[in-house]
């Protein structure tokens, strides 16, 4: 009776179609899911990995790193230069220049995982986009601490007694207060 | 009224309203193509250009136009050039005996279905010519394939119609929509009294019209996850947008035709109001739900297989149209004989 | 084998005086899955031989692991086969924590797998719509990579990054998997699994699905074995073989699910023994996460520096496209004498030259497609 079998085969396979035709029907009928990229944003997780930043003390208002570069060890592809130099009133050496090549980073978490004193960590960025290559081969974090530093200083005129605001903590992932990467170079 | 009554005026200007719906559908059928994936894949579709998106059209338009075009070293030229052409006139052609209303056809002719599927089938030449002009591997596997494929579908088709000019007993579209007159129940479709199996007429063809139209689940000819762009690989800017359109039109075409032989042209599905202005919404109407389909079709279902394709043509739907061909003719010439005998 | 104008030209001379051309296709085409390139002789649609080239997209995984330490080859392992990159960095973490001996705490454990699992459901769905995309159907993808996302949001907030997760670490995890991430899994198996349902009225259970892919493409037990071809292209060939089962490694003797096995050989044996793994991951995430016990999720007194002892070490896994092993070779020093990646892809395309000959076009295609290939771990 194959003559009845492929009949069958023929109905089947038809209802198939149908099935299917159901189906996109059914999801063309439900709402829209994708998210209007620049009209509409994402909020990034709190464990996001962006590109690294340099965390600022709040207590003191100072970077919190003490330039002993294991970060530079640490990292895969080497794409962290720093130096550091022992300014007058310190007792410790503290950064005073931290480049990270962005190129070539992997956001791999090395160094995060490895800083001591906890002075780096992920910024919430992702929008680094850039027309200049520059911009990415030497990402200077130490002038982006300094500005926030300034603006810390700024907002905690001396004397430093009274407790600082949550506000200036650049732990905040939404403050502003990195100048933003996707500025138009030049 | 006397003006427009006059036979030159009246071509001319069907001429340049056939020309503006081919080239006005074949712009926003893509774009409601696009909308149309997109709201299946749960995405808005093109909303840039214009309120909407409604502006697409025009930007794709204007890329395209300025798009330099290229003819690949070593090619025929002349026939590579030629064939966008080719691909574009038959369904131009095919549109002039299309009623869309009562009175809005431009020139009714008494053998017009004949016209319809003798120009039809220049489409095939032409998307021959052009994967064969290019000169490209994957072009002309694709004319190859665009050949063995019509010649497989318009069997099937061809019987169908058959089998509704037994019903009709004439071949003039304007004809054909009259019959139909009164309600859905009179529609070809419906005429189950005729044939009982009409509803499976009507989908071997519109089957066969998504295969002859290289529409998906059917686009052998332009599978670009196999042959990159078919037959269309090496034309760029406009030469590409023509082809593009064509595909269109013979959508259109082919829903027209569908809409006219099946469900009542013109005719209202109620019985009342399908003179005038009436007649063609509802062809509009029954033309763009045909459409909507296709493009439904498309974003749901894979590519057939080309031998599968075969198949279904072969096995399935020429002997079912053979059926259905059979049974008319006997439904038809039973009571006449049953009525000698008594 | 780097094919050059007279490999190309010698090959289909066996055939004796036929008409035949050779097709390029990739390594820029709509089916080559990245920079796949496959010299194809032809006869018309027939396909005499198809010879891939690879090569396009290799990065010296391996030699980098030569010069760094192994702490610093960590990020590379995500980077091999980007789609299910928990598994090779579980392959990897593992190899080291076996040379160590570092014995990894119990909720790591557990999260590896839920994690590994997730990824393998993850990966499954690029597959699905990318064969679906080569058969033609462009909706499905789109389908799959919703429910994607939704795993990618999952492991993003856990791990912070989407694809390239470098999440394990050397004795446990980069962090503590928290309850927002248990609780999202939790309900994301609940959300899947009406959509695995979804999947097989659209797909799987079209008749033009199953015309494309039944009795495509043969790949018997026999020919894997010659090739080395593993994963579901060995399951689909009727040979239960999966690592989870065959050389347990991590919580899975703990965890009950089934190795699914179909004897038909053909693309759609592939295709349904992937969609079953989706099913069965599920349930064995949802075992994990009934299990899953509290407590630290990194293993105490892990070096730093490691000097893993001098030795042979090994550490296979299941990767989502098959058993991807690591061999580590130490001479005692900071950094690695070898690191061999055994990776599963590359086994699976080795086959193809012999599978596809006489094959026609699309149905090459599609069995391609059902090898699930990325190339990136065909080079590494």
């Amino acid at each position: 009776m194959s003559l009845i079998t492929a009949i069958r085969e023929t109905f089947l396979g038809f209802k198939s179609l149908l099935v299917g035709l159901r189906i996109t029907a059914r999801e063309a009928s439900r709402p829209i899911i994708t998210v209007q990229y620049p009209r509409e944003t994402l909020k990034m997780p709190a464990r996001f990995r962006g590109h690294i930043k340099l965390v600022l003390d709040p207590e003191t208002g100072k970077p919190r790193c003490t330039a002993c570069t294991l970060c530079a060890k640490a990292c895969p592809s080497g794409c962290i230069v720093l130096d550091g130099v022992k300014r007058e009133g310190d007792k410790k050496k503290s950064v005073s220049k931290y480049e990270l090549d962005f190129t070539t980073c992997s956001l791999c978490g090395s160094c995060v995982e490895i800083c001591p004193s906890d002075a780096i960590e992920f910024s919430k960025e992702y929008n680094v986009v850039s027309l200049n290559r520059d911009t990415f081969e030497n990402m200077d974090l130490y002038a982006k601490i300094e500005a926030e530093a300034r603006a810390w200083s700024a907002a905690h005129p001396a004397p430093p007694a009274a407790s600082p605001p949550p506000a200036a903590a650049p732990a905040n992932p939404t403050a502003p207060a990195s100048q933003p990467l996707n500025a138009p170079a030049g | 009224m006397t003006f427009l009554s006059l036979e030159p005026i009246r071509v001319l200007l069907y001429l340049v309203g056939i020309c503006a719906f081919v080239g006005a559908n074949a712009a926003y059928l893509v774009l409601a193509e696009r909308k149309g994936a997109g709201r299946i894949q749960r995405r808005p579709g093109p909303n840039e250009a214009g309120w909407a998106g409604w502006m697409q059209p025009l930007a794709d338009g204007l890329k395209l136009l300025a798009k330099q075009i290229m003819v690949p070293p070593g090619t025929d030229s002349l026939l590579f050039r030629l064939a966008p052409l080719l691909v574009m006139a038959p369904p131009l052609m095919c549109l002039v005996t299309i009623p869309f209303g009562e009175n809005v056809v431009a020139r009714d002719l008494n053998l017009g279905l004949l016209l319809v599927f003798s120009f039809g089938s220049i489409n095939v030449m032409a998307l021959m010519l052009g994967g064969w002009a290019s000169r490209n591997k994957y072009a002309i596997i694709s004319a190859a394939r665009v050949v063995s494929q019509n010649v497989a579908y318009e069997i099937p088709m061809l019987l169908v119609v058959i089998t509704l000019l037994m019903m009709t007993g004439t071949m003039s579209l304007q004809e054909i929509t009259a019959q139909q007159a009164g309600g859905f129940w009179h529609w070809n479709l419906f005429k189950l009294w005729v044939n009982p199996l009409m509803p499976v007429t009507f989908v071997i063809f519109f089957t066969c019209m998504l295969a002859e139209t290289n529409r998906a689940p059917f686009d052998m000819a332009e599978a670009e996850s196999e042959l990159v762009a078919g037959a269309f690989t090496e034309y760029g800017g406009m030469g590409f947008g023509v082809f593009f359109m064509a595909e269109y039109a013979n959508i259109v075409v082919g829903c027209c035709l569908a809409t006219v032989l099946f469900l009542g042209g013109w005719q209202s599905p109620i019985g009342i109001l399908s003179s005038g202005a009436w007649g063609l919404l509802w062809f509009f109407l029954k033309t763009y739900a045909l459409i909507l389909t296709v493009i439904w079709i498309r974003w749901t279902f894979p590519r057939t297989q080309f031998y599968s394709l075969l198949n279904l043509s072969w096995k399935i739907l020429i002997p079912l149209s053979l059926a259905t061909l059979l049974l008319t003719g006997a439904m038809m010439k039973l009571p006449l004989l049953w009525r000698a005998l008594s | 084998m780097i094919a050059t104008r007279e490999t190309v030209s010698a090959a289909p001379a066996a055939q004796g005086p036929q008409e035949t051309f050779v097709l390029n296709l990739g390594p820029q085409h709509p089916a080559a899955h990245g920079v796949l390139r496959v010299l194809m002789t032809m006869e018309g649609e027939w396909i005499q031989r198809a010879e891939p080239v690879i090569g396009y997209i290799h990065r010296m995984h391996e030699k980098m692991g030569e010069n760094r330490t192994w702490a610093k080859f960590l990020p590379n392992t995500s980077r091999i086969d980007y789609l299910s990159a928990m598994h090779y960095t579980h392959a990897f973490v593992g190899a080291v924590e076996r040379a160590m001996k570092i014995e990894v705490p119990l909720r790591a454990e557990y999260a590896r797998v839920i994690t590994s699992e997730l990824n393998r459901i993850s990966s499954h769905m690029v597959w699905w719509g990318a064969l679906l995309l080569d058969l033609g159907g462009f909706t499905p993808i789109l389908y799959a990579f919703d429910d994607r996302e939704k795993i990618l949001d999952l492991l993003e907030g856990l791990c912070g990054a989407r694809l390239t997760y470098c999440y394990y670490r050397f004795g446990g995890l980069y962090n503590d998997v928290d309850d927002e991430f248990l609780r999202g899994t939790r309900d994301f198996v609940q959300h899947l699994r009406p959509r695995l349902k979804m999947y097989r009225d659209l797909v799987t259970d079209n008749v033009i699905l199953r015309k494309r892919l039944t009795n495509i493409g043969p790949i018997d037990a026999e020919m894997c074995r010659r090739y080395g071809a593993t994963g579901p292209v060995i399951r689909g060939a009727g040979v239960p073989y999966d690592v989870r089962r065959m050389e347990p490694y991590s919580v899975y003797p703990r965890l009950d699910f089934k190795v699914p096995m179909y004897p038909e050989c053909d693309s759609m044996a592939r295709y349904l023994v992937r969609m079953d793994e989706m099913e069965q991951s599920l349930r064995i995430i949802e075992q994990a996460l009934d299990q899953i016990p509290t407590g630290p999720f990194l293993a105490p007194k892990v070096p730093r520096v490691l000097r893993l002892p001098a030795g042979d070490y090994s550490y296979a896994v299941e990767a989502a496209r098959g058993r991807f092993m690591v061999r580590i070779v130490s001479d005692g020093k900071e950094i690695p004498y070898r690191v061999r990646l055994r990776a599963p892809s590359f086994s699976n395309l080795s086959l193809y030259e012999e599978a596809s000959r006489g094959m026609i076009l699309p149905d090459a295609l599609a069995m391609m497609g059902s090898l699930d290939l990325v190339i990136p771990d065909i080079d590494r």
